[in-house]
């Protein structure tokens, strides 16, 4: 199962519901693409709801991290919400849970991101 | 004494990777290893084969990639050989330093070696083998290299 995303606004934060595998070729490019355009419109609040995210490889963890870094970099912000107990677990020994601001409930996370 | 084996030649595409994946946790589930277990010696396996098919082979089409899958009474060893130009060793950084963190790239081997028992490593001028090796009965505590 490829990758599919689909985007929501609340309070000015995109939510990008994410769901399938986030893996070398499609999914990651699926995400860069869709965080890509996102920024281009001038959206700078992302939430990546990882919730039906089932798994990610190493290719799709430095998708992640792309993402994460080229959205800080034009002065926005992304976090995560919502990961299964195995992307969790792949955040977590590659040190990158403390990395990512990662949130499991979708009003606290969208608050979080302030005004 | 072995009790099944099986050896695949596959071409230097984004398919083999998937193939490899498949056919990789299809045999580990065969074997008696539960879902947590099947997912990280096929994440593994598909790291290996990312590694093979994008770094080794570089996608050349007159290259190939050697899959063998060996089960064993205590073990599954899972070998894949490449013909690229051989990995250096030497140039995998670690992961998990402060200023690797943010790096998008090179995690493939750490993952392998966090999820399997043994990672063997054998680079050469003609391509590189790694072989992957998890114990039946999980007797091995943690991920162990023998590189040569």
């Amino acid at each position: 199962m490829s990758m599919k995303t689909s985007t929501r606004q609340i309070d000015g934060v995109a939510i990008v519901d994410c769901s399938g595998r986030i893996t070398l070729g499609e999914g990651s490019i699926t995400l860069r693409d869709t965080v890509r355009e996102l920024l281009s419109k001038g959206n700078k609040k992302i939430l990546l709801n990882l919730g039906d995210v089932n798994y990610i490889d190493s290719s799709g963890i430095g998708e992640l991290v792309s993402a994460f870094t080229t959205v800080r970099n034009q002065g926005g912000d992304l976090k995560l919400l919502n990961l299964t107990k195995k992307v969790h677990d792949l955040l977590q020994i590659t040190k990158l849970y403390t990395v990512f601001d990662v949130k499991d409930d979708e009003a606290t996370a969208v608050k979080a991101f302030g005004k | 004494m072995t009790e099944h084996r099986v050896s695949y030649t596959l071409d230097s595409t984004l398919e083999t990777v998937d193939s490899a994946e498949q056919t990789a946790s299809r045999i580990a589930a065969e074997a008696g290893f539960d879902d947590d277990e099947v997912m990280r010696i096929a994440m593994a396996v598909r790291e290996a084969a990312v590694n093979a098919v994008l770094h080794g082979n570089a996608y050349d089409p007159g290259k190939k990639v050697k899959l063998d899958i060996e089960r064993t009474n205590y073990d599954l060893v899972i070998t894949i050989c490449d013909q690229g130009k051989g990995l250096d060793l030497n140039k995998i950084p670690d992961p998990l330093a402060p200023e690797n963190l943010l790096k998008t790239s090179g995690r493939g081997i750490f993952l392998i070696r966090s999820f399997m028992d043994e990672v063997h490593i054998r680079p050469s001028h003609t391509g590189t083998e790694i072989k992957l090796v998890k114990h039946v009965h999980g007797t091995a505590a943690g991920g162990k290299e023998a590189s040569q």
